[in-house]
C-alpha cells in the first residue's frame, strides 16, 4: 500500500457544505484569536507563568480533523492543537483559566498550558512525554472495536514525535486489529530546532505507512477543507472495521517552539513564503470565492470573536487561584487525601517567621 | 575573573573535557545549532562539529542506547535529556543495560546522562521532577545533584572521566541565579563525599541541589535564636555518603533531612535508616524530614508554593528541635 495525496485541487468545492465551510472557518478565526490573546498578550505580559505553546498557521488541522468527527469519538490531542479544544466546545473563558492555572477548570491549576481534557467532550488531557498518546489511542480505539461501538479515537502529534519508540509501538498495535484509530500528525517541518531531515531519513511521514499496512495519506494542511475530507474518509474506514489511517498535514509553524523561542534558527523566507499560505486567509478567500461572505460578513464576526474573547480572557483573570491545599487532593479516588507534611503552616509561629534574604 | 554561573560552569566542564578527550562527545536533542533547550551546549557544534556533537530525533531510548553502544566500543558519550523528566523515555536501557554491565561482564559503560530536573519555575507535572530516586535505587548507577557552579563543573569532569554510568541532575532552578568565581585549573569534585557547608554544633540538616539555598537561608535566622546548624550538602545520592552525616549528628545530636524530591521512597528515608542503624545512641530528638507531600509538582503558582519546602519550614522545624 503505498501513500495517496489529498490536495485543495482535488476536494470538490462541493464536496463540503456551506455550513461546515463556515464553520470551519469561523472556529479557526477564533482559535487564532485565542493563540494571539494567549502569547501576544498573556504571556508577554506575565499573566502566564508557565510555558506557553500556540499552533498558529497550523489552525486547520485540528480544526478540520475535529469538526468530520462524530460527537461520541474521542480526541488526543498536543501542544498545538488549542483548535481541537474550541472545534469540540471547550469554554475560552476554561482554556484561559487553565493557561492562568486558576482554580476552575478541570485540571483545577495542577496542570497548565493545552494540558486539559474533559471526558465529557471527548478531549483527553495528554502528558509533555511526546508520543505516549500513540499507545493509549490505540487502547481507546480497542475498547471501542471491542464494545461493538463505531466510535473512532483521533490521535493528533507533531512530525518529530513520530521518532519515538512508542508511535511504532502504538501504530503497529492498531494496524494489527484493524481499530478505529487515526493517527494524524501535523508535519510543521521543525521539531523545536531540528528540521524533518534530521528527524527521519524519509521525506514524508506517510511513507512510513506501508510497513504498517495502512494507508498513508498526505493532506495540505494549510488547506482545512482538504483536511476535513481526509478525516472523513478516515473516519468512514475505522467505522467500517478497515483499521487505522495515518495522516500527514504539510504546514509550518509561524511561532517559534513556544513564546520563548524567536526561531532564530528558522530562514525567514520559510515564514514569508507560509504566510502566503496562510490557513485562515485561503479559507476567506475561497468562501468569497463562492459568495458565503462578504466585507459585512467578515468584519461581524470579527467584532463578535474579539468581544468573546476579551471577554472570555477577563473573566480568566479575575477568577481565583486554587487553594495550596488542593495539592494533597485527587492523587488518589476519594476519600484519601495524601499527608500534608507542612501542618505546622497554619501555625502563628510559623506565619511569625521572617526570611529576610532573598533566595539565588 | 568573572563569576560563572552553575549553567556555564556545566558548559565548561564539558567544553574542557571535550578538548581533552576526543573519546567525548554529546548526544541529544535540539544540542546542535541551538545550543540546547537551556543553552549548555551553545557554540560547541561550531568549536567541535557534527561528528562530536549529535543532533538526535526525538528518541530518548535510541539517545541512551546509541550513547552505551558508543561506550561500549571506547567512546565517552554525554547525553542531554531535554529534561530530565523524558529520562523516562529511555528508563529501560539506562537501568537494564547500562547499569548491570559492570555486573555481568567487568566491561565499562562509562556513560554521562545529564539534564534540568526540579521544581520552582512553575514547569508544571512534566517539566518540574526530581526522578534521582529512579536511578539511586538501581545498583550500578552513580547519581550526583551539585548545587554550586563549582562543584556543577567539578563533578561533571568526575562524570565525564567515571567509568560507570552516571546520572547527573541539575537543578534547572539554579542555572542562572548562581554564581562564583572558579580557580582556573583543572579540577573534579570527588563522586561519593559529601560537604559541610556551614559548620555548626546545633542540629545536622542535611540536604542537596537547590535545596542547600532554602536550608542556608534558614540558617541565617536560626542563628539570632542561637541554633547553629551544620548544613551538609549531600552532591552524590549514590553513593550515599552517609558516614558523613553520622559523623556530624555524634556531634549536634539531632537532625533534619531537606529535600525536593519525593518524600516516600526519597533519600530522607533511606538515610533516616541508616542514621537508626548506626546513630540512635547520638540522637537526642526524633530524625525530622522535609520534603514536599506524596503529590505530583503542581502548575498554578499557590499550589506549587505549597508544594515545595522553605526556608520558613526548616525554621519552624529546627526551633521544634532545638526546644525537643
Ligand atoms: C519524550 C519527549 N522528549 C522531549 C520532549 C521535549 N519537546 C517538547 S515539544 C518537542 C518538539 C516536538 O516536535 P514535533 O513532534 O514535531 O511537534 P511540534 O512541536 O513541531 O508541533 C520536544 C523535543 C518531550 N516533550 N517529550
Amino acid at each position: 500500500m503505498s501513500s495517496t495525496t489529498v490536495s485543495a485541487g482535488k476536494a470538490d468545492p462541493g464536496a463540503v457544505s456551506r455550513d461546515v465551510a463556515l464553520q470551519l472557518f469561523r472556529v479557526m478565526k477564533l482559535t487564532r484569536e485565542t493563540d494571539d490573546r494567549l502569547e501576544r498578550k498573556l504571556y508577554r505580559q506575565g499573566k502566564i507563568v508557565g510555558g506557553c505553546y500556540v499552533g498558529r498557521g497550523q489552525e486547520a488541522i485540528p480544526i478540520g480533523c475535529v469538526i468530520a468527527l462524530e460527537p461520541d469519538d474521542v480526541i488526543f490531542p498536543t501542544h498545538r492543537e488549542l483548535g481541537a479544544f474550541i472545534a469540540r466546545g471547550m469554554s475560552l473563558t476554561t482554556l484561559f483559566a487553565q493557561y492562568l492555572g486558576r482554580a476552575d477548570t478541570p485540571t483545577r491549576g495542577k496542570d497548565g498550558n493545552a494540558h486539559i481534557g474533559d471526558m465529557s467532550l471527548g478531549l483527553i488531557n495528554y502528558v509533555s512525554h511526546l508520543a505516549d498518546s500513540v499507545p493509549i489511542a490505540a487502547g481507546a480505539a480497542w475498547a471501542f472495536k471491542a464494545r461493538g461501538e463505531k466510535r473512532v479515537a483521533l490521535n493528533f502529534l507533531g512530525e518529530g514525535s513520530t521518532s519515538r519508540g512508542d508511535f511504532y509501538e502504538g501504530v503497529n498495535f492498531a494496524a494489527i486489529h484493524k481499530l478505529p484509530a487515526i493517527y494524524v500528525v501535523n508535519n510543521n517541518q521543525w521539531a523545536y530546532s531540528t528540521p524533518t531531515h534530521l528527524q527521519m531519513p524519509v521525506a514524508n511521514v506517510a511513507d512510513r505507512a506501508p510497513a504498517f499496512n495502512i494507508p498513508g495519506v498526505i493532506v495540505d494542511g494549510n488547506d482545512v477543507e482538504a483536511v476535513y475530507l481526509a478525516a472523513l474518509e478516515a473516519c468512514a474506514r475505522a467505522r467500517r472495521g478497515d483499521g487505522p489511517t495515518l495522516i500527514e498535514c504539510k504546514t509550518f509553524r509561524m511561532t517559534g517552539h513556544s513564546a520563548h523561542d524567536d526561531a532564530g534558527y528558522v530562514p525567514k523566507e520559510q515564514f514569508e513564503l507560509w504566510a502566503r499560505k496562510d490557513p485562515i486567509q485561503r479559507m476567506e478567500r475561497r468562501l468569497r470565492e463562492r459568495g458565503w461572505v462578504d466585507d459585512a460578513a467578515i468584519a461581524a464576526m470579527d467584532a463578535e470573536m474579539k468581544k468573546s474573547v476579551e471577554a472570555a480572557a477577563e473573566t480568566a483573570l479575575a477568577m481565583a487561584y486554587p487553594d495550596g491545599s488542593e495539592t494533597l487532593e485527587r492523587v488518589f479516588a476519594e476519600p484519601h487525601r495524601v499527608k500534608d507534611v507542612f501542618p505546622w503552616r497554619h501555625t502563628d509561629e510559623y506565619k511569625a517567621i521572617e526570611i529576610k534574604k532573598e533566595k539565588p | 575573573m568573572a563569576a560563572t554561573t552553575y549553567l556555564e560552569a556545566i558548559r565548561q566542564a564539558m567544553w574542557e573535557e571535550m578538548e581533552a578527550d576526543p573519546r567525548v562527545f554529546c548526544i541529544g536533542e535540539d544540542i546542535g545549532m541551538y545550543g540546547g533547550a537551556f543553552r549548555v551546549t551553545a557554540g560547541f557544534l561550531e568549536k567541535f562539529g557534527p561528528g562530536r556533537v549529535v543532533d538526535t530525533p526525538i528518541a530518548e531510548s535510541q539517545i541512551v542506547g546509541s550513547a552505551i553502544g558508543a561506550a561500549l566500543m571506547g567512546m565517552r558519550p554525554v547525553v542531554e535529556m531535554q529534561f530530565m523528566d523524558f529520562v523516562s523515555c529511555g528508563f529501560d536501557q539506562i537501568t537494564q543495560f547500562a547499569a548491570t554491565n559492570r555486573y555481568r561482564w567487568n566491561v565499562p559503560c562509562p556513560i554521562v546522562v545529564r539534564g534540568p530536573s526540579g521544581g520552582g519555575v512553575h514547569g508544571g507535572p512534566f517539566h518540574s521532577q526530581n526522578n534521582e530516586m529512579w536511578f539511586a535505587q538501581t545498583p550500578g548507577l552513580k547519581v550526583v545533584c551539585p548545587a554550586t557552579a563549582y562543584d556543577a563543573k567539578g563533578l561533571m569532569k568526575a562524570a565525564m572521566r567515571d567509568d560507570d554510568p552516571v546520572l547527573y541532575f541539575e537543578h534547572k532552578y539554579l542555572y542562572r541565579r548562581i554564581k562564583e568565581e572558579l580557580p582556573s585549573h583543572d579540577f573534579t569534585v570527588p563522586i561519593g563525599k559529601a560537604e559541610v557547608r556551614r559548620p555548626g554544633h546545633s542540629i545536622t540538616l542535611v540536604t542537596y541541589a537547590a535545596m542547600l539555598y532554602t536550608a542556608l537561608e534558614a540558617a541565617e535566622v536560626l542563628k539570632h535564636d542561637g541554633i547553629e546548624l551544620e548544613v551538609i550538602d549531600l552532591r552524590t545520592i549514590s553513593p550515599l555518603d552517609s558516614d558523613r552525616v553520622v559523623e556530624s549528628i555524634k556531634k549536634t545530636h539531632r537532625v533534619i533531612i531537606l529535600h525536593e524530591d519525593q518524600r516516600f521512597g526519597g533519600i530522607g528515608g533511606e538515610l533516616s535508616a541508616r542514621i537508626a542503624e548506626d546513630a540512635l545512641e547520638y540522637l537526642d530528638a526524633p530524625i525530622r524530614r522535609i520534603t514536599p507531600p506524596d503529590t505530583h509538582v503542581p502548575y498554578s503558582p499557590p499550589l506549587e508554593e505549597a508544594f515545595l519546602p522553605n526556608a520558613k519550614d526548616v525554621v519552624y522545624v529546627a526551633r521544634q528541635l532545638a526546644r525537643y
